[in-house]
């Protein structure tokens, strides 16, 4: 009894290590292919647009009201210590270096993560990847490669653009309903918030644009069985990636202050 | 003294050979391909024909070089292709046409633009050359010119069928391959396809047809070299004829019962 389920806890573990392996393995062909010959340009800006352009709704949307809420919360914890000019740097800082990449991370990741998965997962059950090969075609440099660089370079910008948002729905809580002073709300800011943690929040957003369509174009592109299999992939597409951006969040932290650490610096 | 004879012989002969192919998919433990020979002869319109599941389709893919066998050599118009690297078989295939069963087009493409697709890819000519050849091998293959900036889903399956095989046609290939290409298809658009098979091959002397069928009665009526696969190995083959007169038992009732259906 004891042994069989020692035995599963460790076949599990071996698949899970093999699982990682091969998403590794993919997401360096699709790096390698997205620098090898031809240079897909068109289907870079193809990808930049449908990652970067058709969010910019959503992403300040959710931005706004992410900072609307966060900052309606401080203010009420902060009311009663009679430290609401420190409402603004500790909103900042939540949002630049947790929530704005997090969340924009997860957005993204469910919507052109979800729809890579999709468009891929049709492109293979469709024989089209088969016919991209048999062309001749490498399609890591064709289909991968661009939408992993698209995505690398999409979800930070989106993520500073969700950053701008949630600053700006902040201020309107504390200086538009609550009726603080702006100058509170400016006050110590720029004091706290240093810029290196905003490029913190913005390389980590880099890390989650590069998993999720990684994560998302493999499970595309290793779709089986007809429509319901492209579904079965977007779904697990967009569910490990959104996992992944949670835990990974977590040791990201960890790995930024080791390296602070490193270099001296106080984080 | 006579092998190098043969060897030059089959240097001109033979569009592919396969010899003792096998294949297992699991890491050695059970086999789809079972030491398979196959040698299909250039020039040739051939079929390969079988039951459901017995390895036609993986037997294309390994000619494709999208598969590599786990033991056995496979040349293709004269090229060993376990020696060739990954990189060097995509420069390779631009040999090959595959007109796949669901014509495989790109659907965020236009009929035209899917046929100029690989010229684009693969050949150096001006955009304006490029429209024309296209134009030129759907007219080929029977498509009229109203239908050449729809998008694949705006046309019927038979027109699907027709700009794939003008995208196949596209580099002049000097092996076209068509998977099951009249699976699914009803008796009219059937006809029509096997016709369209049999006139590309017709008008293009030299090329190699390589058709993987379960129909039985069209293999045997357009194609003039047969190979029927069972459970991973080649039972029998040669030219139509020696199908109608083999003692093989399997071969007897699967030719039977493909004919009775007709
Ligand atoms: N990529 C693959 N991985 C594992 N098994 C496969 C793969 N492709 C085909 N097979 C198996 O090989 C056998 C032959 O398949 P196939 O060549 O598609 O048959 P058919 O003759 O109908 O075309 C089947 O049992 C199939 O399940
Ligand atoms: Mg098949």
């Amino acid at each position: 009894m004891i042994q069989s389920v020692f035995k599963f806890i460790q076949n599990k573990l071996i698949q899970t290590v093999e699982a990682l392996g091969e998403v590794i393995l993919f997401s360096g062909k699709g790096l390698q292919g997205f620098f090898a010959k031809p240079f897909r340009g068109l289907e870079l800006v193809r990808q930049f647009e449908f990652v970067g352009n058709q969010s910019f709704f959503i992403i300040a949307l959710t931005g706004l009201f992410t900072g609307l809420a966060l900052a309606f919360q401080v203010y009420m914890g902060f009311k009663v210590v009679n430290a609401t000019n420190l409402i603004g740097p500790v909103v900042a800082l939540g949002i630049s270096r947790e929530l704005g990449p997090v969340l924009t991370g997860l957005i993204i990741a469910a919507r052109a993560g979800g729809a890579m998965a999709a468009r891929i997962g049709t492109m293979r059950v469709n024989e089209q990847i088969d016919a991209l090969d048999v062309m001749g075609i490498d399609t890591y440099n064709y289909l991968i490669g661009p939408r992993i660089i698209a995505s690398i370079i999409s979800t930070p910008l989106l993520t500073a653009l969700f950053d701008f948002f949630a600053m700006a729905g902040a201020w309107i809580l504390v200086v538009q309903i609550v009726g603080l002073d702006s100058a509170i709300f400016w006050d110590r800011i720029d004091q706290i918030v240093q810029v290196k943690y905003i490029f913190e929040g913005l390389f980590k957003a880099a890390i989650f644009g590069f998993v999720f369509s990684v994560i998302c174009t493999y499970r595309g592109y290793h779709t089986k069985g007809g429509a319901q299999g492209v579904g079965e992939a977007t779904n697990k597409g967009v569910v490990s990636s959104m996992v992944t951006i949670i835990v990974l969040d977590y040791f990201l932290m960890n790995l930024i202050r080791m390296y602070y650490h490193l270099i001296g610096v106080s984080s | 003294m006579t092998d190098l004879r043969t060897q030059l012989e089959n240097k001109e002969v033979f569009a592919t050979e396969l010899t003792d192919i096998w294949k297992s998919f699991d890491g050695g433990n059970s086999f789809v391909i079972k030491g398979l020979d196959l040698k299909i002869p250039k020039g040739s319109l051939t079929a390969i024909i079988g039951f459901s599941g017995t390895g036609k389709s993986v037997i294309l893919k390994h000619i494709l070089g999208l598969h590599r066998p786990t033991k056995g050599s496979i040349k293709v118009l004269d090229h060993e292709l376990g020696k060739m690297t990954d990189q060097e078989l995509v420069v390779f295939r631009r040999k090959f046409g595959v007109l796949f069963q669901s014509a495989a087009l790109f659907d965020d493409m236009t009929v035209l633009e899917n046929v100029c697709f690989p010229l684009i890819e693969h050949t150096p000519l001006k955009q304006e050359k490029i429209i024309e050849v296209a134009q030129e091998k759907l007219m080929q293959v029977g498509l009229a010119a109203a239908h050449f900036n729809k998008l694949p889903s705006e046309i019927s399956g038979g027109m699907q069928k027709r700009t794939g095989l003008a995208r196949a046609l596209a580099l002049d290939p000097e092996i076209i391959f068509y998977d099951e290409p009249t699976t699914g298809l009803d008796p009219i658009l059937t006809e029509m396809v096997d016709d369209l098979i049999v006139e590309t091959h017709k008008s293009r002397p030299g090329t190699t047809s390589i058709m993987i069928s379960h129909d039985l009665a069209a293999a045997f009526k357009i194609a003039d070299f047969v190979a029927m696969l069972d459970a991973g190995q080649v039972l029998l083959s040669g030219p139509p004829e020696v199908f109608f007169n083999t003692d093989i038992d399997l071969v007897k009732r699967f030719v039977n019962k493909g004919m009775k259906l007709q």
